[in-house]
C-alpha cells in the first residue's frame, strides 16, 4: 500500500465508497447552494438561477455585516477566552505525572460525550435568574451580609440577581465552554511533543519561570497555538445552536439569520449568499494560518 | 598543581536521589571538585551520573545531603539563579532565535546592559569560532556547530563551573576527536572548572584531569586518568576502563592467591585473606616461547586467536588450565614475528603488574 500506483484496483476500491459519499452528500450539495447564491426566488417554493449578485449586494447592507461583525467579535473573544484558559490547562496536563495525563486528557474531551443541545439546557439551569450561579452568588452574599450586620455595619440590602443568560455573555460563556476542548488538545499536543530541555537551558541561563514562558514555551507552541486558534475561531463564527439558546435579541450570530433564511423567510437564495459569504472567511483564515505556518517552516530550514 | 587546585569548588556530601519506583539513581555520593579542574564523571549508561550532574545544575532535588557551589549551599536555590552553566546533550539551541540571539539570552534575561552584551557575545563568539555565524537560525547549522553556540551560550555567562552533559556524542569520531582537544584548551583559555558527564572512557581519560567512575548510583573511585588506568581498585573500574585479563580468586592473607583456573599466584604487596579480583592488562602480558626466567608469572599456553590491528595484534591464548589470556603485541616493525594459531608459547608479566581488586 506505500504506492498507490503499483496496485491502482486496490486504491480504487478502498477510495471509491468514500470519494463517492462526498461527492453526493458534500459537494454537490454545496454547488447546489453555490449555484442558489446567484439566484432569486419565483413563487412560493420556486427558485431561478439567474447568476445575479443581488444576494451578495444585499449582504452588504449594515444591518448584516453588522451581524456578521457581531459574530466575528464573539468568535474573537471565544478564541481569545478559550486560550487564556486552555494555555494553563494544557501545561498542567503536560508536566502532569504519567499515570495521571490519560485521566486528565478524558475529562477534557468528557463533555463531547454529551450532546450539545443538553449541555447547552445545562447551561440555562446553571445562567438563569434562579440559576446556580445565582444561588451561589446569593448564598456568598447573604453571608457577607450577615457578617456586616454582626459587627454593627449597614449590611448589603436584598440580594437582586443579575441577569446572566439571554444577553451577550451568555453566548460568549456558551461559546467559551462548548470549544475549550479544542483548543486544549491541540496546545498539550504542541507542549507535549516541546523538548523540555529548551526550558531547562533557558531557566540554566538564568530566566525565571515568567519569561521561560513568554519567551521560550509560547514561541515553541506556536504551531499549536495557530492550530487552536483556528480550529476554535471557526466552528466558533458558525456557532448557530448557543446564540439561538443562550442569547437575546441583540446577540444573534450570523448562522442564526442564515437559519432563518432557509426556514421562517423562506430566502434561500440570500440564505446560500450569507452562507457562502462565511465560507469564504473561513477559507481566508485557513489561507492566513497557512501563509503563517509556511513563514515558519521556512525559517527552521 | 597550585594552590586553586586546593580550592574546592563543588563540595557534594552524602547526595541521595530516588526517582519514585526506579532503583536509586543517586546514592550517597561524597565528592570535592577543584577550582579550575576538568573534572569527568564516567559509568555506563543508568549510573547515575546525568542525575548528579543535574543536581549540581539545580534541574533535579536531592532527597539528602548537601550541594556546596563555591562555598555556598544550594539547597533551595534554583538553576536560575546557581554559578553554574550547562551544554545539554541535545544542545537545547533554542530553535526560534539567531545564533546571537541564543548567545545574548543568558544575559539580557539577567539584565546586563545592550554595549555589555554586544562585547561579550563577540568575545564568546571568537573563543568557538563562530565569527560570521551571528545571524544564522539553529537549523541552518551543522551538530558541530550547535554545540558550539551551546558552549558559547553558556560561557559568556561567566560561571563558576561549566556542566557538559556527554557533549560529543551526537558527533562523528573524527568530529569527535577534534573537539575533545578544543575543549581541552578552551578550558586552559578560560579557567573555568569544568565537569563532563561521558559514558566514553577514552574520551575521559584523555581529557580530564581527574575521572570520577560511577556504576548503580554510587562513586566507585576518583583518580587522575593514569591512576586510574593503572591501580584500579575494583573489579568493576579495571572491567570498565580498558582492555583487561580477569580473574577471581582468593587471597590467603600471606601474599598468594589462589586464582580460579590459573591456580596459585604470588601478588606484589599483601592482600587480606577473602576473595579479590585478579587483573592484568593486556599490554602488560608478554609471550614466550620457553617458560621466561623468574619474576614473572607465567603460564604455558595454546594461540586461538591473533586478531590484527594495524599498529597491534591481539593474541588469546588459553592456559593448560583452561583460562582464557589476551595480549597485546605492538607490531614495532614491518617483519614483526608474531606466534601462529595452534602454536604452544608462554604467556606472562611481571609479577609486580598483577592488580588485585576489590571483589
Amino acid at each position: 500500500m506505500d504506492n498507490w500506483r503499483k496496485n491502482p484496483r486496490v486504491f480504487w476500491i478502498l477510495s471509491a465508497p468514500p470519494a463517492l459519499w462526498l461527492l453526493g452528500f458534500f459537494l454537490l450539495p454545496l454547488a447546489l447552494i453555490w449555484a442558489y447564491s446567484f439566484g432569486h426566488k419565483e413563487g412560493i417554493i420556486g427558485i431561478a438561477i439567474s447568476w445575479t449578485p443581488d444576494n451578495y449586494l444585499r449582504a452588504l447592507d449594515p444591518l448584516y455585516l453588522q451581524i456578521f461583525l457581531k459574530s466575528f467579535w464573539f468568535a474573537g473573544m471565544t478564541t481569545a477566552v478559550c486560550l487564556i484558559v486552555a494555555l494553563p490547562v494544557s501545561l498542567a496536563i503536560t508536566f502532569a505525572p504519567a499515570r495521571w495525563k490519560a485521566l486528565l486528557l478524558v475529562l477534557v474531551i468528557l463533555p463531547f460525550w454529551t450532546n450539545l443541545l443538553i449541555r447547552t439546557y445545562a447551561l440555562i439551569a446553571v445562567l438563569r435568574t434562579r440559576g446556580f450561579l445565582n444561588a451561589g452568588l446569593e448564598s456568598v452574599w447573604d453571608s457577607v451580609d450577615g457578617v456586616a450586620r454582626a459587627v454593627g455595619l449597614d449590611g448589603l440590602g436584598a440580594f437582586t440577581p443579575p441577569q446572566l443568560l439571554y444577553n451577550n455573555f451568555a453566548v460568549v460563556f456558551g461559546l467559551v465552554y462548548v470549544h475549550l476542548p479544542f483548543m486544549v488538545l491541540p496546545l498539550y499536543a504542541a507542549l507535549d511533543r516541546m523538548d523540555r530541555s529548551h526550558l531547562e537551558a533557558s531557566l540554566d541561563l538564568g530566566a525565571g519561570q515568567f519569561r521561560t514562558f513568554f519567551s521560550i514555551t509560547v514561541p515553541l507552541a506556536m504551531p499549536g497555538i495557530l492550530s487552536g486558534v483556528v480550529i476554535t475561531f471557526i466552528p466558533a463564527l458558525g456557532s448557530f445552536l448557543t446564540p439561538d439558546l443562550l442569547g437575546g435579541t441583540e446577540s444573534q450570530m450570523i448562522a442564526n439569520v442564515i437559519e432563518r433564511q432557509f426556514k421562517s423567510a423562506n430566502d434561500w437564495p440570500f440564505g446560500s449568499a450569507l452562507s457562502f459569504i462565511l465560507m469564504y472567511i473561513t477559507f481566508f483564515a485557513l489561507a492566513l494560518r497557512a501563509f503563517f505556518s509556511r513563514g515558519r517552516s521556512a525559517m527552521d530550514t | 598543581m597550585n594552590n586553586a587546585m586546593n580550592n574546592a569548588i563543588v563540595q557534594v556530601r552524602g547526595a541521595v536521589k530516588t526517582f519514585a519506583g526506579v532503583a536509586t539513581a543517586v546514592d550517597h555520593v561524597s565528592l570535592d571538585i577543584f577550582e579550575g579542574e576538568f573534572f569527568a564523571l564516567l559509568g555506563p549508561s543508568g549510573c547515575g551520573k546525568t542525575t548528579f550532574m543535574r543536581m549540581l545544575a539545580g534541574l533535579e532535588i536531592p532527597d539528602r545531603g548537601e550541594i556546596l557551589i563555591d562555598g555556598r549551599d544550594m539547597t533551595g536555590v534554583p538553576p536560575n539563579r546557581r554559578p553554574v552553566n550547562m551544554v545539554f546533550q541535545s544542545y537545547a539551541v533554542f530553535p526560534h532565535m539567531s545564533v546571537l540571539a541564543n548567545i545574548a539570552y543568558g544575559l539580557k534575561v539577567t539584565g546586563v546592559g545592550a554595549a555589555d552584551i554586544r562585547r561579550r557575545v563577540d568575545e564568546a563568539l571568537q573563543l568557538v569560532q563562530l565569527g560570521g555565524l551571528e545571524q544564522r537560525m539553529p537549523a541552518q547549522l551543522s551538530g558541530g556547530q550547535l554545540q558550539r553556540v551551546a558552549l558559547a551560550r553558556a560561557l559568556v555567562k561567566r560561571p563558576r563551573v561549566l556542566l557538559l552533559d556527554e557533549p560529543l556524542s551526537a558527533l562523528d569520531a573524527k568530529l569527535r576527536e577534534a573537539m575533545q582537544l578544543e575543549l581541552v584548551k578552551l578550558q586552559h583559555a578560560v579557567g573555568i572548572t569544568f565537569i563532563i558527564v561521558t559514558h566514553d572512557q577514552q574520551e575521559a581519560l584523555s581529557m580530564a584531569d581527574r575521572i570520577a567512575v560511577m556504576e548503580k548510583g554510587k562513586v566507585r573511585q576518583v583518580a587522575p586518568p593514569a591512576e586510574l588506568y593503572e591501580y584500579p581498585r575494583s573489579y568493576f573500574v579495571a572491567d570498565f576502563i580498558g582492555k583487561m585479563n580477569l580473574f577471581h580468586g582468593r587471597a590467603s592473607g600471606d601474599g598468594a592467591v589462589a586464582v580460579e583456573q590459573l591456580g596459585e599466584i604470588k601478588i606484589p604487596g599483601n592482600s587480606s585473606a577473602g576473595r579479590v579480583g585478579i587483573a592484568v592488562r593486556p599490554e602488560k602480558v608478554k609471550l614466550f616461547r620457553d617458560a621466561p626466567r623468574p619474576g614473572f608469572t607465567a603460564f604455558k599456553s595454546t594461540v586461538d586467536n591473533i586478531a590484527y590491528h594495524g599498529s597491534e595484534s591481539y593474541v588469546f591464548a588459553t592456559t593448560e588450565s583452561g583460562a582464557a589470556i589476551a595480549a597485546t603485541v605492538q607490531n614495532e616493525s614491518r617483519d614483526s614475528k608474531l606466534p601462529a594459531v595452534g602454536d604452544s608459547i608462554w604467556c606472562g608479566w611481571r609479577a609486580e603488574d598483577t592488580l588485585v581488586l576489590e571483589e
